[in-house]
């Protein structure tokens, strides 16, 4: 399984960032292997619609599962119907921090359209 | 003739001045008005009549999947976001689509064609005998307001005489309003708010290449930054309306200061012959 984490920078000691579309950089964890590929968001300045954009970035990278802090409407449309799950993480820790709470089952899922 | 009113700053008087203009000229000539502030339309206020609706739309992309592969160019293409491939299916948001037909183009399939999407209309209408009315109304949470305007200003072409009521502010929808006139009204007031939009309105016009002409309003009578402005740009002050109460009322209850305050039907019809000579 493909996670990705919404991150300020690449790899997993950066920091999360709490915002999807405009995320500096999407960072793709693959659960089983624990190979991971940070991949720069060239969505940060864009004008509008990241959020769709974002949401087919992840599609092609294979990710079914998305950790950040919030989604927009479009995106969480896009992402639901890319079936790809979304998890709120709150907290100021880093990409390895957010995938363990993750993994324990403690985040909060976000509800998709 | 083709004259826009456009100010920068919003609340200058850019309405009162097109509907005093336009009521003026219609009691000897037949005139259009048509209203560009398609966010939001106010000339009908002060001439309430019946009007027809006209839809006006705008093309959208839709996905053929029969011929679609999923490939995910139309997504990476659209810097809308109006297209996303996602997994087995290509979403299409056409609230955030500009119409520019790109996706048509790099889809290697042929699998997309654009259909018509409503997003606003245009309502026409006669309130008096020589004056036709066109307002463009952009639909609520729509971004496309120039192709409004285009609409709207389609409708009065090919007339003499039109009169464009432009939006405040300078960007796209302004400027879809200038595109094509003659001669562009500025309407300011007395106040470095009105100066410094002004000033920005006045490089539109100038970037355009459209003549233009001032109308100072609310004048308190301390206009020497104005007069001063206009000097330097060589713009001619067509007109100045005082700061009065009696004006704010007549204004305030919708109604026209060149209809029901004596002398101003005489001082509208010279800001015209000022404008055409």
């Amino acid at each position: 399984m493909i996670v990705c984490i919404t991150a300020r920078a690449a790899g997993t000691d950066a920091p999360v960032e709490q915002r999807f579309g405009r995320a500096p950089y999407f960072v793709f964890v693959d659960t089983e292997t624990g190979k991971s590929e940070s991949v720069e968001n060239p969505l940060v300045d864009a004008a509008g619609g990241v959020g769709p954009r974002a949401a087919q970035v992840l599609s092609e990278h294979g990710a079914t599962v998305l950790i950040t802090g919030q989604v927009g409407g479009n995106a969480a449309r896009a992402l639901g119907t890319g079936g790809i799950k979304a998890y709120a993480y709150r907290g100021s820790g880093s990409v390895a921090d957010a995938l363990a709470a993750y993994t324990a089952g403690n985040l909060q899922p976000i509800p998709l359209a | 003739m083709k004259i826009a009113i456009a100010s920068g700053k919003g609340g200058t008087g850019k309405s009162t001045v097109a509907a005093n203009l336009a009521y003026t000229i219609a009691r000897s000539r037949d005139v259009v008005l048509v209203d560009c502030d398609v966010e939001e339309p106010n000339l009908h206020l002060f001439f309430p009549a019946p009007a027809v609706d006209v839809p006006v739309t705008t093309p959208v992309p839709e996905i053929d999947p029969d011929r679609c592969t999923l490939c995910g160019e139309c997504g990476r293409f659209c810097r809308f976001g109006a297209l996303a491939v996602v997994k087995d299916c290509v979403l299409t948001f056409p609230h955030l689509c500009h119409s520019c037909g790109g996706c048509t183009l790099v889809c290697p399939q042929g699998a997309i064609r654009e259909v018509p999407r409503t997003i606003g209309r245009v309502a026409c209408s006669r309130p008096l005998p020589r004056l036709v009315l066109v307002s463009g109304i952009l639909n609520e949470g729509e971004v496309q307001a120039p192709a409004v305007i285009r609409a709207a200003k389609m409708f009065a072409e090919g007339h003499p005489l039109i009169l464009y009521d432009a939006s405040p502010g300078i960007a796209c929808p302004v400027i879809e309003t200038l595109e094509g006139s003659d001669f562009c009204l500025l309407v300011t007031e007395s106040t470095p708010f009105g100066l410094h939009d002004l000033r920005l309105a006045v490089e539109v016009a100038e970037t355009l290449g459209i003549p233009a002409g001032i109308v100072i309003n609310r004048s308190d009578g301390e206009d020497a930054a104005t007069v001063a402005f206009a000097q330097e740009h060589n713009l001619p002050i067509l007109m100045t309306i005082p700061f009065s109460r009696e004006i704010a009322a007549v204004q305030n209850r919708g109604g026209l200061i060149g209809r029901d305050l004596p002398g101003w039907e005489e001082r509208f019809m010279d800001l015209f012959t000022g404008v055409s000579p």
